[in-house]
């Protein structure tokens, strides 16, 4: 569990993030979003360090983040992946290498033994064989599932993703998405998305933070989104008209109408649903 | 531990044996038209041939080998360095091994140094005897002097402090190719555009730095010799 109070940061006069507090759930898909330049990624790198917040606490399992001392911090950080938004793969590196860096850097294991470990994790994002392969030579989705796997090899306790589905198609980003859903319940990880993707909301969003300009707008899950009357949060999941009625033709399923057909014919002709 | 030292080998090699073509090819050119130049210069009989060997030596050791070698580095090693730490900067690949808990300046920026000293000062030495023997292939090619007259004038009045003066320059040399291009690639913001400005950026610094360090050190140690 991941538990974050009055977290605020700003660049110079900018404030990105103002008094920003959530807990992100063990087991579940603890999902960011907000438009562009609402804070997500700042957040997110708060959370891992990255950027130090100028207030609040971070609390990983009960102990300070924010407390930490430099050789804590490392320590804590073995047992944090993170998938970026471009991957991040070592370009000079190899799939197999890129993997195992992590297992070189912290372990003293055989190389059969990392090898073994590699190939277990590259078999579990469904990617076999490509050992040899260099980052440049795969595709964006393959990229992702070896940053994936990356993330995972030393079996951490908390994922971060930043924009796992950005620059990939419907189907690949819900391959992607399915993937960290079950991985996080496989191995009962502390997962953090950041996302404007709707799909991957409507899929994975078990604990949703909508961050709108930089403060926490709304907190839910997918089912509570469907309901939610916050403008903004509305304008911002249903932009498209597309979505704007199948947000309606949830709401109609959930009230059990959806069978009847003079509903429906309503629905489509553009009532309005009380 | 393994893996600092593991990446220090690959920058020796990277940066060592990655050099070494660019530096045979000017070094064994840089002698050779030093020796012509110098012929074509002493016109009086009165001045031995052998002169012409000892110039070639001493322009060689204390100059061509450190100083032009190096800005040559500067170029080939300096822009390899600022670019590889930018596009790491910029495709994340530093935040990746920030989140894995590495110290990204002692793995990435800390060898480049080491293997540049290690490298570098060696490839000064090469490009001393390279250049020294370019001067006598092509005093020997044109006619010019005669390979004993050269040997003989390789070994007058030989000042070993020389080759001590050399070394430090080079070893100066080599600390500020690799710490500029560092300081510009690690420190970038942007995407491939600044990647290429701070490249450029920093080899010109450098070859700036190196230049100033020149004359610095001329005058510091080579005042104190005489």
């Amino acid at each position: 569990m991941i538990e974050f109070n009055h977290i605020r940061k700003s660049f110079g006069d900018k404030v990105v993030l103002e008094d920003v507090s959530h807990v992100m759930e063990t087991g579940k898909c603890n999902l960011i979003i907000g438009q562009s330049g609402s804070g997500k990624t700042v957040m997110q790198k708060c959370l891992v360090g990255l950027f130090e917040p100028d207030e609040g606490e971070i609390i990983y399992d009960g102990v300070s983040f924010t407390d930490m001392n430099v050789e804590e911090r490392k320590l804590l950080r073995q047992q944090i992946g993170m998938l970026f938004q471009g991957s991040a793969l070592f370009d000079s590196m190899t799939v197999e290498q890129n993997i195992m860096f992590p297992i070189d850097m912290f372990t003293n294991k055989s190389f059969a033994d990392k090898l073994k470990r590699v190939n277990e994790v590259l078999e579990r994002v469904n990617l076999v064989g490509i050992n040899n392969k260099f980052p440049a030579e795969l595709s964006g989705g393959m990229k992702k599932r070896v940053g994936i796997a990356r993330a995972i090899v030393l079996n951490p306790k908390f994922l971060f993703c930043d924009e796992p589905n950005s620059g990939l198609d419907p189907q690949t980003s819900m391959v992607i998405d399915k993937l960290i859903l079950d991985i996080t319940r496989e191995f009962n990880m502390t997962t953090v998305i950041n996302t404007h993707d709707m799909n991957s909301v409507m899929e994975i969003g078990e604990n949703i933070l909508y961050l709108y300009k930089g403060k926490k707008e709304w907190t839910g899950n997918k089912k509570d989104i469907i309901f939610s009357k916050n403008e903004r949060l509305n304008e911002f999941i249903f932009a498209s008209e597309f979505l704007h009625d199948a947000k309606d033709m949830r709401m109609l399923e959930a009230k059990g109408k959806i069978s009847d057909d003079r509903d429906m014919d309503e629905l489509l002709n553009g009532d309005k649903i009380d | 531990m393994r893996m600092y030292w593991k990446e220090l080998m690959h920058q020796c090699v990277e940066i060592g044996i990655g050099s070494l073509g660019i530096v045979v090819i000017i070094s064994v050119f840089m002698g050779a038209v030093s020796a012509v130049q110098t012929s074509y210069q002493l016109v009086s009989p009165l001045i031995p041939s052998t002169t012409i060997a000892q110039i070639v030596r001493d322009t060689v050791i204390l100059e061509f080998a450190p100083t032009v070698v190096c800005i040559v580095l500067a170029g080939v090693i300096g822009s390899k360095i600022a670019s590889e730490l930018g596009n790491m900067r910029v495709s994340e690949q530093i935040d990746a091994l920030e989140i894995m808990g590495i110290n990204t300046k002692s793995y990435l920026i800390m060898p480049k140094i080491v293997a540049c000293l290690l490298t570098i000062p060696m490839l000064v030495i090469l490009s001393m005897v390279l250049g020294i023997l370019g001067g006598r292939l092509a005093g020997t090619a044109t006619g010019i002097i005669s390979p004993d007259t050269y040997d003989m004038g390789l070994l007058m009045n030989f000042v070993p402090y020389n080759v001590f003066f050399a070394l430090i320059k080079s070893y100066t040399f080599a600390f500020i190719i690799s710490t500029i291009p560092s300081y510009y690639g690690y420190y970038v913001k942007g995407g491939a555009l600044e990647i290429g400005r701070s490249s450029t950026k920093s080899v010109v610094i450098s070859c700036i730095m190196i230049l100033f360090a020149d004359y610095i050190l001329a005058a510091l140690l080579l005042d104190k010799a005489g």
